[in-house]
C-alpha cells in the first residue's frame, strides 16, 4: 500500500509548477464543443481539473482570504446531517496549512458558492473535497510564490505553519498581508502540490463535528429554527390523490378565522398564510374540509406489483453483454426478487421560508440541490434566474429527493402573494408521508450457471425500475407548478446513464463470470410518484446479488464468504470482504447455531466504483412472532484516503440500521386511489427495540487515494446480510421485501 | 396565561388549546423541541412536564398552568452542557440530530428517576422515539456514559 501511495503522490506532484495554465486550456476544451478543429488540437489533451473544479475552475470561487487573515472556505454542496461540513474544513486546513478553527465554511447558497448540483450519491467528497483539496493547495503555493519574492528568497526554501509563510531567516509572512484582490483569482491547475499523507495533522483525525453542539443544546441549527423579523406561517392543503383537480372551495369561514392574513389559491394549490403557527394549522383543517376535489388517479394492485411493473411499457437498456462460454454450467439456478416503494420518512417534514423584496426571492430551503431549485422556482414564478436566492439551510436527514424542494416552491409562491414577509411553510407528517417521492418499487430476475468446479459461468440480470432521479430542473418537477391554474407539464423520465446508473446501478456483476448480460427495463409509467432514494437502484441490485450469490454458494456447497472471494480479483475488495469475515469472527465449518439464529455476509462497492463495504452480521428470528432482529453487525469499509473515520463509521453504522429498517419492515401503501400510509403507525419503520445489541464498523484506510464517499456503499449489502442471516435462521430464502414478520411466520408454518 | 418554562415564569398569550410545541417555538423562541409529527409517534417534540416525558406537539398548554415544564435549553448550554449533553457530544451521537433533542429529555428523565437503569429498560424507555437516520448505537452509548458520568459524580458526592 505504502508503495503504491508514494507512486501515486509523485505522479501527482510531478505535474506541479504551472499554475496559470490551465485557464486557457479551459477555453480552448469549451471552443472545441462547436468549432472545426484548430491547429492547436495537435498539442495533447490536458488532464482534467480535479473534482468540481472541472465546473468552477477559479480558486477564489473556493477560497477567500481577507486581509485581516480571515479564510472563508466555499462548497455548493450541503450539511444533510453526513458530516460534510467538518470533512471539507479538515481536508482546507490541512492543505492551507492552518488550524481547523480558522476556517469559515460557507455551504450550498446561489449567491455565494459554486454549483456542485446536488448534494447526492455519495459524491460530495469527490466532487468538493477534491476540489476543496487542490485548491487549497494551490493557494497555499501560490502565497509561498508571492512571500519568496517578497523576501528574495526561493519559494523552495520556504514552509508554511499556522497561516504563515515563514522565511528561512524566520521572517513570518501572515496570509493576510500576502493575499491581494488579484492573487486567488486564477484558474486551477490539473495537479497540486499535495502534501504527503504521512504528514497530515488534520485529515485522518477523528474531530468532533462543527454542527453537532447547535443541534444538542437549543441552537438555531435548522431551516425550522429561523426566525426573521415579520415571519408569518403557511400551511398547504394538498390534494386528498395524485393529480386531484381542486373544484370547489368556500373559504369565507376561513378567512375570518383569528389570525388569518391569507387564503391563497392557484388552480388546485391551495394554501393559508396566517400570523402565528397554530393559527394556521386549524385554518389548513377549516380549509381542508372546506374543499371538493375531483379524484382520477388509479393506482396498481399493491399486492401484485411485480406483475405490474413487468406488464408496463418498457425502454429495454442494454447494460451489458459480455461474451457467453460455448459450453453451459453444469448447474443452472433462477431467481426473481422486489422490493415496493420505500418512503424516505425524514423525521423533520419538510420546511421552507421565503421572502419577495424589491422584486428578489430569497429561499431559505434543506434542498439538496441549491442551483437545480433556484432555476425550478424561478422559472415557475417566471421571474430571471438572477433575482432567485437560494440558500440552503439545514432540514432533518432526507436520504435524497424528498419534500423539500416542493416546500421550497410553496413557500415562494406564498411570498409572492406576500410581498415584504418572510414565509414559513411546514409540511405535516401526513403530507411529507403522502406526497414525498418514493423510492421506486423494482423487481429483479436472476439466472445463473455453476460449472462442477463451482465456479460461476454465465449469469443473467433483468431489472425492471421506474427512473430514480425526478428532481428539479424543470419547474413542471416541483407539486405546487403542476396544481397552478397554468400548470407546468411533469418532465418525461429519464434513464440515469451508466456507469453510475438508476434503476440499474450496481446492476453489473462485480465478480469474476465469463459469461454476463444485464437488462435494464426502464418503465416510464409512474402511477406512483418517484424519485431518488438513498442508495438509487444499488440498493435492491445489491440486494439481489448478494442474496443470490449465497443461493448459488449453497448450490455449489461453498461457504458464502469463501465463494465470494473465489469470485473476486480487485485486492480493495478482497480486503474488506477478509477483514469483515475476521473482525466478524467467521468460520467456515458448520457451526452449532443456537436455534433460531443465523449468519449472513454480503459484499458491494458502490456503483462499482466509489467505496468498498463487505457486512456479516447475526439475526435471531422469533418463531412465535416471526420477528427477525439483528444482534450483532460488522462492517468493513474503504472509501479512499480517511479523512474522519469517525464520520465514516457514523454513516455506515447509519446505513446498516436505516436498510435493515427497509428490509425487514418498510412498504408504502395504497388502494387504489390514495395514498396510505400516511403517518409512523402505517408505516412502521425501525424502533429502539429492535436495535442490535452491538455494532462495529472497520475503516480501512487508502492514503493518497481519492476520496470515494461513504453514504450510501452500506445500504445494499446490509439488506443482502440480513436476507442471509434470515435465510441460515430459518431455512427459507426471502425473495420480497420486506422480510416482515408476516411473510416470516407463513413461510414457516407458524 | 401562565407558564413556567426551565424555572422562568412567562406569560403567554395564546389559545388554551395550543399544542405546548408551537408556544415553545413560536412565543418562546426555543429551538430544542421540534415538530416531527404533531401525532406523538416519533418523540421528536419530547419536554419534561414536572419531571415526566411528555409530547410537546399533543399538550395543550391548557393543561400545564401550574406545571414545570422543561426543555432541553434548561438543561444546559453549548458553553456548559449539562452531563447527558456532553456525554452525546462526545460521543457524536448524531447525524442530523433533528431526533436527538427529544431523545436527550426522556434519556434525562429515566436517569434521573433511575441512574441504575439496564440496557433493557433504556432501550424500552426509548421505544416511543424514532430515529431515521440510524444514530441508534451511538444514542445508546451516549445514555450509558452519562449514566456513568452522573453515577461517578455522585459517587464522588460531587452532586
Amino acid at each position: 500500500m505504502s508503495a503504491a501511495t508514494v507512486i501515486s503522490r509523485r505522479a501527482v506532484l510531478a505535474g506541479s509548477g504551472a499554475l496559470l495554465l490551465s485557464f486557457s486550456s479551459a477555453g480552448r476544451l469549451f471552443a472545441q464543443d462547436n468549432a472545426p478543429p484548430q491547429p492547436v488540437t495537435t498539442l495533447p489533451a490536458p488532464p482534467p481539473l480535479p473534482g468540481s473544479l472541472k465546473q468552477a475552475p477559479y480558486l477564489d470561487s473556493w477560497i477567500r482570504i481577507d486581509a485581516d487573515g480571515a479564510i472563508s472556505v466555499c462548497t455548493g454542496k450541503a450539511e444533510l446531517g453526513q458530516g460534510i461540513k467538518t470533512a471539507l474544513m479538515q481536508i482546507a486546513a490541512e492543505e492551507l496549512d492552518v488550524d481547523f478553527d480558522r476556517i469559515k465554511l460557507i455551504t450550498a447558497d446561489t449567491a455565494l458558492t459554486p454549483n456542485e448540483g446536488y448534494t447526492a450519491g455519495s459524491h460530495s467528497m469527490q466532487d468538493s473535497g477534491a476540489a476543496i483539496m487542490n485548491a487549497a493547495a494551490q493557494v497555499r503555493q501560490l502565497l509561498i510564490a508571492e512571500a519568496a519574492t517578497r523576501a528574495g528568497v526561493p519559494a523552495a526554501q520556504m514552509t508554511t505553519q499556522d497561516a504563515a509563510v515563514i522565511a528561512p531567516d524566520g521572517r513570518r509572512f501572515g496570509y493576510g498581508e500576502l493575499v491581494s484582490a488579484q492573487l486567488l483569482h486564477v484558474a486551477a491547475t490539473a495537479t497540486s502540490p499535495l502534501k504527503d499523507p504521512s504528514q497530515y495533522k488534520i485529515m485522518n483525525r477523528r474531530i468532533a463535528r462543527v454542527d453537532i453542539p447547535a443541534k444538542l443544546t437549543g441552537g438555531a441549527a435548522f431551516v425550522q429554527d429561523l426566525r426573521p423579523d415579520g415571519m408569518v406561517h403557511a400551511r398547504i392543503v394538498r390534494p386528498p390523490s395524485y393529480g386531484a383537480q381542486l373544484a370547489s372551495v368556500d373559504d369565507a369561514a376561513v378567512r375570518k378565522m383569528p389570525g388569518v392574513l391569507q387564503v391563497v389559491r392557484d388552480g388546485s394549490f391551495l394554501a393559508v398564510v396566517a400570523q402565528r403557527e397554530f393559527q394556521a394549522i386549524e385554518a389548513m383543517r377549516a380549509l381542508a374540509a372546506a374543499a371538493r376535489w375531483n379524484e382520477t388517479a388509479k393506482l396498481p394492485d399493491a399486492a401484485r406489483l411485480g406483475a405490474f411493473l413487468t406488464g408496463l411499457p418498457a425502454q429495454d437498456i442494454t447494460v451489458l453483454d459480455r461474451q457467453r462460454p460455448a459450453a453451459g454450467g453444469a448447474k443452472t439456478l433462477s431467481a426473481t426478487y422486489s422490493r415496493p416503494y420505500l418512503a424516505h420518512g425524514s423525521i423533520g417534514p419538510s420546511c421552507a421560508v421565503a421572502k419577495l423584496e424589491n422584486d428578489t426571492l430569497t429561499v431559505w430551503t434543506h434542498t439538496q440541490g441549491v442551483y437545480p431549485d433556484r432555476d425550478a422556482i424561478a422559472e415557475m414564478l417566471g421571474m430571471p434566474k438572477e433575482k432567485v436566492r437560494c440558500i440552503h439551510s439545514e432540514g432533518a436527514g432526507c436520504y435524497g429527493h424528498n419534500g423539500a424542494d416542493d416546500a421550497a416552491a410553496d413557500a415562494a409562491l406564498l411570498a409572492r402573494a406576500i410581498p415584504g414577509r418572510p414565509v414559513r411553510v411546514q409540511w405535516t407528517r401526513e403530507q411529507e408521508h403522502a406526497w414525498e417521492p418514493y423510492g421506486p418499487a423494482m423487481l429483479i430476475k436472476l439466472d445463473a450457471a455453476l460449472d462442477d468446479g463451482g465456479n460461476i459461468v454465465n449469469w443473467d440480470h433483468e431489472v425492471w425500475s421506474n427512473t430514480h432521479s425526478m428532481r428539479p430542473g424543470p419547474a413542471g418537477s416541483l407539486l405546487a407548478a403542476r396544481s397552478l391554474d397554468k400548470p407546468f407539464p411533469e418532465p418525461p423520465p429519464k434513464p440515469i446513464p451508466m456507469p453510475e446508473g438508476g434503476g440499474d446501478r450496481n446492476s453489473i456483476p462485480i465478480y469474476k463470470i465469463p459469461g454476463a448480460r444485464v437488462i435494464y427495463h426502464f418503465l416510464p409509467t409512474m402511477p406512483v410518484r418517484v424519485s431518488a432514494l438513498r442508495a438509487l437502484g444499488g440498493f435492491m441490485n445489491v440486494f439481489a446479488i448478494e442474496s443470490f450469490m449465497d443461493e448459488l454458494a449453497a448450490a455449489a456447497g461453498a461457504d458464502p464468504v469463501a465463494f465470494r472471494l473465489k469470485h473476486l480479483d480487485d485486492p480493495r475488495a478482497r480486503e474488506v470482504v477478509a477483514t469483515a469475515a475476521e473482525r466478524f469472527g467467521w468460520t467456515t465449518k458448520p457451526r452449532s447455531a443456537a436455534p433460531g439464529r443465523g449468519r449472513g455476509f454480503a459484499f458491494a462497492r458502490y456503483k462499482n466504483l466509489a467505496a468498498y463495504c463487505a457486512i456479516a452480521c447475526e439475526v435471531e428470528v422469533d418463531r412465535d412472532t416471526g420477528r427477525a432482529r439483528m444482534r450483532r453487525a460488522v462492517a468493513a469499509v474503504d472509501s479512499g484516503q480517511v479523512v474522519n473515520s469517525d464520520g465514516i463509521a457514523n454513516q455506515i453504522e447509519g446505513a446498516i440500521l436505516q436498510s435493515m429498517s427497509w428490509t425487514l419492515y418498510e412498504s408504502v401503501s395504497f388502494n387504489e386511489r390514495r395514498i396510505t400510509s400516511v403517518d409512523w403507525s402505517s408505516y412502521p419503520i425501525l424502533r429502539f427495540s429492535a436495535v442490535p445489541d452491538e455494532m462495529e464498523i472497520h475503516v480501512i484506510n487508502r492514503p493518497g487515494r481519492p476520496f470515494l464517499g461513504s453514504g450510501e456503499a452500506g445500504q445494499g449489502p446490509a439488506a443482502a446480510a440480513v436476507a442471509n442471516a434470515v435465510a441460515d435462521a430459518t431455512g427459507h430464502r426471502f425473495r420480497d421485501l420486506p422480510i416482515s414478520a408476516e411473510r416470516i411466520k407463513a413461510a414457516m408454518g407458524v | 396565561m401562565k407558564l413556567n418554562v426551565n424555572g422562568t415564569p412567562h406569560n403567554v398569550d395564546v389559545d388554551p388549546r395550543t399544542p405546548l410545541l408551537y408556544v415553545l417555538r413560536g412565543d418562546l423562541e426555543l429551538n430544542a423541541a421540534k415538530f416531527g409529527c404533531g401525532l406523538g409517534q416519533c418523540g421528536a417534540c419530547t419536554v419534561l412536564v414536572d419531571g415526566e416525558p411528555a409530547f410537546s406537539c399533543v399538550t395543550p398548554v391548557a393543561l400545564l398552568a401550574d406545571k414545570q415544564i422543561t426543555t432541553l435549553e434548561g438543561l444546559g448550554t453549548s458553553e456548559r452542557p449539562a452531563p447527558i449533553q456532553r456525554a452525546f457530544i462526545e460521543a457524536q451521537a448524531a447525524q442530523c440530530g433533528y431526533c436527538i433533542p427529544g431523545i436527550m429529555m426522556r434519556a434525562h428523565a429515566l436517569l434521573q428517576k433511575n441512574p441504575r437503569a439496564s440496557e433493557a429498560d433504556i432501550r424500552a424507555f426509548l421505544e416511543p422515539h424514532l430515529c431515521r437516520c440510524g444514530t441508534h448505537m451511538r444514542i445508546l452509548r451516549a445514555i450509558h456514559r452519562a449514566q456513568a458520568e452522573m453515577m461517578s459524580a455522585n459517587a464522588g458526592g460531587s452532586g
